[in-house]
């Protein structure tokens, strides 16, 4: 650890991407419209515009609903779900992929959303727990969660459900070993996991149409 | 008691089931709030020393930016006076350049957005002067002390008395650093209203919550509210009020719109508590024949340096067994480490890993079967304080586990069981923990269409409290579930205690029940007076099933006869509490873990194979919701007797494994199936329901049945947990 800080003069002066984005993104604006540069030219405009020219358009589908956003390219499929579709089911247990809590569907496999940048989605078809019920009608995994009680908190359900789905989908879920196995992905400090297995072995044995 | 429970329906699924397989359960970080903006903490790099500088511009003309706080800027927080341990929040929060763990907060960027604020964190650059920082307890053992609250030694008998016995034993057990963990990260939201405030928390105590917040901010109680019904588990986590929630509750006030904060899964390592590590010594000695003459326990935990934390390591070794000369000490070490707090099974836990590993060793030292000896040195009354128990079933759980699993079927020599290239063994343990019954309030409202609402400010991190109090007033009232809604987790409701020991379905259910007694005695009464207009009149006892009283011949809904008593609702509220059957009985609730497993003669893998864990919890009241708790308890003690650890670099006093790729918890194929018994006899002093709790005992003991049966296949006996393969080469 450095015993002395930059002075504020010197901070930021490194020659990073962001910065000549700042400065090209200010001389777009200038061209486009001065008044708003003009007005915007406040100790932070520079940011503010950076900031603007950042972002980028997204189409994509949720749920069956088709979404056109304009989203920064560092925000990660969790929290655009999360922060600005308004879909918390997905959960956020780590940001690492470590955990498997934000686990969703992309085109119907089975992927960490927090591994995945929202705009390399452009175009896919993305489920998430929300979507996963007919209106009322529970999805027949929902109803073994809730029979084999296969979970106590329900923070990481969401994510054993999307998972537990993928894994009977994916011809994984052949027996309790195999089962074991194919959902060690997503962690469960509350220890549901025997239930979670009993829970996806009836719905599998159960042939339900998933 | 007895009459009070009708077993109304079956078995009770989970009454929040449904909300949380949908995505619908919203937890404290998931409320939408208009002009929502987003907090992040930077944590120091250092363990201990000063901030000598700490430059912000650049952060504070970040994109989005509303504000950055240190200690140069930090708005007041009133309930931060004095010196020395600063009340609810612990460690105070950027009150000065002084840093006293590595993650220590020392900035707080609030941004519009997410990634705006993480980025804006990113560029906050400290300056600190670093001085020698002390993380590691086992080279600070010299600077071991008694608490300065709370009791350190105990002592009955006479001292060290084991030395003296026919056959003893004197062993090292040691802890590690283990942290909760829960899946659901630290997470809150903050909205203040002029002097109002509402906050969306994890918390295992919503009206602890509210105490903290109004004692901090220095508003009234009645103006800070705790919304908390689901919280994504706690482990003791969320037991206290954190700097994190009061940053969150700071910066919200600050820049004057509803401020989310949700810590990164490594600020969970260090930020929240964990289970201290832990060092003891027990000496444990008995006759040739097998009777307990003398056990010495002595714990020294880490601390931290700012603020001392207790927990009752050497408490089992007090009151388990029938020993007439036990004496105890329990010392802390502050450390430059973050301040620890309750972890399941707390103390306790830690400590029945070293008595119930001692009893194994002690076992195998006089050729005696582990479960014979625990059973000659049974207690049948507290040899702590004399008392008869209020229920004790510890016996039935030993049997019946013992018939489960096949435990005297075994070959008891240690290396003698082999399948292939793995060696099995079979290993048991005990656990126990106090009984108790927290006062609480609870109200009930009987509505014009039949249907009751239950309501008190209870938390459910898991367990399913509501699920359960649901069960408690269907039971009372004769009800059917779905016409039961019980609310908890708000501050605005009749005040419960915090979940933690284990308290909550025995507190919280005695107020259910006592309310929905209230409640049936006026609709009795009612009977009684003749207004449900039966032709025959009147009755000594009435029954009440699905909804309705009746007599036998006829019958009333509730609806019709609340409509006849003029009355649109009967609305009650009853406090709870203990009495003098404190003062008379021991209260305790007791555990029986058995575990077969197989290690790999040449690897040291470790493969779990089949867990039998007993309870003697009192009546069972939900008895699906009960299961769930008692495997999960099993699992975390997989994860606590083969993997879980938090290592330190200590020539930086930084943790180097804090995520979960490298802290390893127990996943799906780590778990085998698991049996739960319980004794189900109901527990004729402890409440109504007779219910004693389970959370702890769920945990507290079971490592030592793993290291225990470690032993039965290898021969070799592990007494630093967590059990590595690399310890069994």
């Amino acid at each position: 650890m450095s015993k002395t800080l930059p002075t504020s003069d010197e901070q930021g002066k490194g020659a990073s991407r962001r910065d000549f984005l700042k400065w090209s993104g200010a001389a777009v604006a200038v061209s486009l419209t001065p008044s708003v540069v003009t007005r915007a030219a406040g100790e932070r405009a520079d940011e503010t515009i950076a900031g603007f020219f950042e972002k980028m358009p997204l189409k994509l589908e949720v749920n069956g609903k088709l979404h056109q956003l304009q989203v920064e390219p560092r925000t990660t499929l969790l929290d655009l779900l999360r922060e600005q579709i308004g879909l918390t089911g997905t959960k956020k247990g780590c940001d690492q992929g470590q955990c498997g809590a934000c686990t969703v569907h992309v085109n119907g496999r089975r992927i960490n959303s927090c591994l995945s940048l929202a705009v390399m989605n452009e175009g896919q078809k993305i489920t998430t727990i929300e979507g996963l019920a007919k209106g009322d009608e529970l999805h027949p995994l929902q109803e073994a969660f809730i029979k084999h009680d296969a979970f106590q908190c329900g923070y990481c359900t969401p994510g054993q459900i999307m998972s537990g789905v993928a894994c009977i989908n994916e011809g994984h879920a052949g027996s309790a070993d195999e089962i074991r196995e194919f959902m060690s992905g997503n962690l469960c400090r509350c220890g549901a996991y025997p239930h979670i297995v009993d829970a996806i072995l009836e719905t599998k044995k159960g042939g339900n149409n998933l | 008691m007895g009459n009070y429970f009708f077993e109304t329906e079956g078995p009770i699924d989970r009454v929040d089931g449904k909300q949380k397989v949908t995505g619908q359960a919203l937890y404290a970080g998931e409320y939408p709030l208009e002009k929502l903006c987003y907090g992040v903490l930077v944590g120091s790099s250092i363990a201990r020393g000063n901030i000598t500088a700490i430059a912000t511009k650049e952060a504070e003309n970040a994109a989005g930016v509303l504000a950055v706080i240190t200690h140069l800027n930090r708005p007041a927080i009133p309930g931060y006076t004095g010196e020395g341990d600063s009340g609810p929040a612990g460690m105070k929060l950027m009150s000065s350049p002084a840093i006293y763990f590595a993650g220590q907060p020392v900035a707080l960027v609030i941004a519009d957005t997410f990634e705006r604020a993480q980025h804006a964190a990113s560029l906050v650059k400290v300056a600190y002067k670093t001085t020698e920082s002390s993380t590691d307890l086992s080279t600070q053992l010299s600077k071991a002390a008694a608490p300065r609250r709370g009791k350190s030694e105990y002592s009955r008998g006479e001292k060290n008395a084991y030395k003296k016995a026919a056959v003893w034993i004197e062993e090292d057990y040691v802890i590690p650093h283990e942290v909760h963990n829960p899946m659901e990260l630290g997470s809150i939201t903050a909205v203040w209203n002029g002097d109002q405030l509402t906050v969306y928390d994890k918390t295992q105590g919503v009206k602890a919550s509210q105490r903290s917040y109004a004692q901090l901010f220095g508003v009234p109680q009645d103006n800070v509210r705790v919304v908390a019904p689901f919280v994504g588990g706690g482990f003791g986590m969320a037991l206290r009020t954190w700097p994190y929630e009061v940053a969150a509750v700071m910066g919200a006030r600050k820049v004057g719109q509803p401020l989310k904060l949700m810590l990164s899964r490594s600020q969970m390592f260090t930020l929240v508590g964990y289970r201290p590590h832990t060092i003891q010594q027990v000496g444990i000695g008995a006759t040739r024949d097998g009777i307990l003459t003398g056990i010495s326990h002595d714990a020294t935990a880490a601390t931290a340096s700012y603020e001392e934390f207790t927990e009752g390591v050497v408490r089992m070794t007090q009151f388990m067994y029938s020993c007439a000369n036990v004496d105890t000490r329990y010392r802390l070490v502050p450390l430059d480490v973050s301040v620890p707090t309750w972890m399941r099974g707390p103390g306790e836990a830690t400590g029945a890993f070293a008595l119930e590993s001692a009893l194994d060793e002690l076992a195998y030292k006089l050729d005696m079967d582990a479960l014979d000896l625990r059973k000659k040195n049974y207690a049948y009354t507290d040899p702590e304080s004399g008392l008869p128990y209020s229920s004790k079933f510890l016996m039935d759980c030993y049997d019946q586990g013992a018939e489960k699993i096949g435990w005297y079927k075994r070959n008891r020599q240690p290396r003698s069981m082999k399948n292939g290239e793995w060696l099995e063994g079979y290993g048991m343990s005990s656990g126990v923990f106090g009984a108790h019954r927290p006062a609480a309030t609870a109200r009930a409202v009987l509505a014009a269409d039949g249907s009751l609402l239950v309501q008190s400010a209870a938390s459910d991190i898991g367990p399913g409290t509501g699920t359960a109090m649901v069960k408690i007033a269907a039971d009372v009232l004769g009800l059917p579930y779905d016409k039961v809604r019980f609310e908890l987790g708000d501050s605005r409701l009749p005040p419960a205690p915090t979940q933690g020991g284990s308290g909550t379905n025995s507190g919280v259910g005695a107020a259910v029940h006592d309310v929905c007694t209230a409640v049936k005695e006026k609709l009795i009464l009612a009977m009684n007076e003749g207004k449900a207009g039966f032709s025959k009149q009147p009755q000594q006892e009435w029954l009440f099933e699905k909804g309705r009283i009746g007599n036998g011949a006829e019958s009333i809904s509730f609806s019709d006869l609340l409509k006849n008593m003029g009355q649109s609702a009967i609305d009650l509220t009853r406090d709870s509490k203990s009495g003098e059957e404190r003062q008379k009985y021991a209260f305790y609730s007791f555990s029986v873990h058995f575990t077969r497993l197989w290690v790999h003669a040449r690897t040291g893998v470790v493969r779990i194979k089949q867990i039998v864990t007993v309870a003697d919890a009192g009546k069972i009241v939900s008895e699906k919701t009960a299961r769930s708790q008692m495997v999960g308890g099993a699992i975390g003690g997989i994860g606590m007797a083969l993997m879980e650890e938090a290592v330190f670099d200590h020539r930086f006093g930084r943790m180097v494994n804090n995520n979960f790729a490298d802290y390893h918890i127990p996943v799906n194929a780590d778990v085998p199936d698991i049996d739960t018994i319980f004794i189900n006899k109901p527990d004729p002093y402890i409440n109504p329901m007779g219910a004693k709790g389970m959370g702890e005992i769920a945990l507290i003991g079971y490592a030592a049945s793993v290291t225990n049966a470690i032993y039965h296949a290898t021969g070799k006996r592990i007494r630093e947990l967590p059990v590595t393969p690399d310890k069994l080469l």
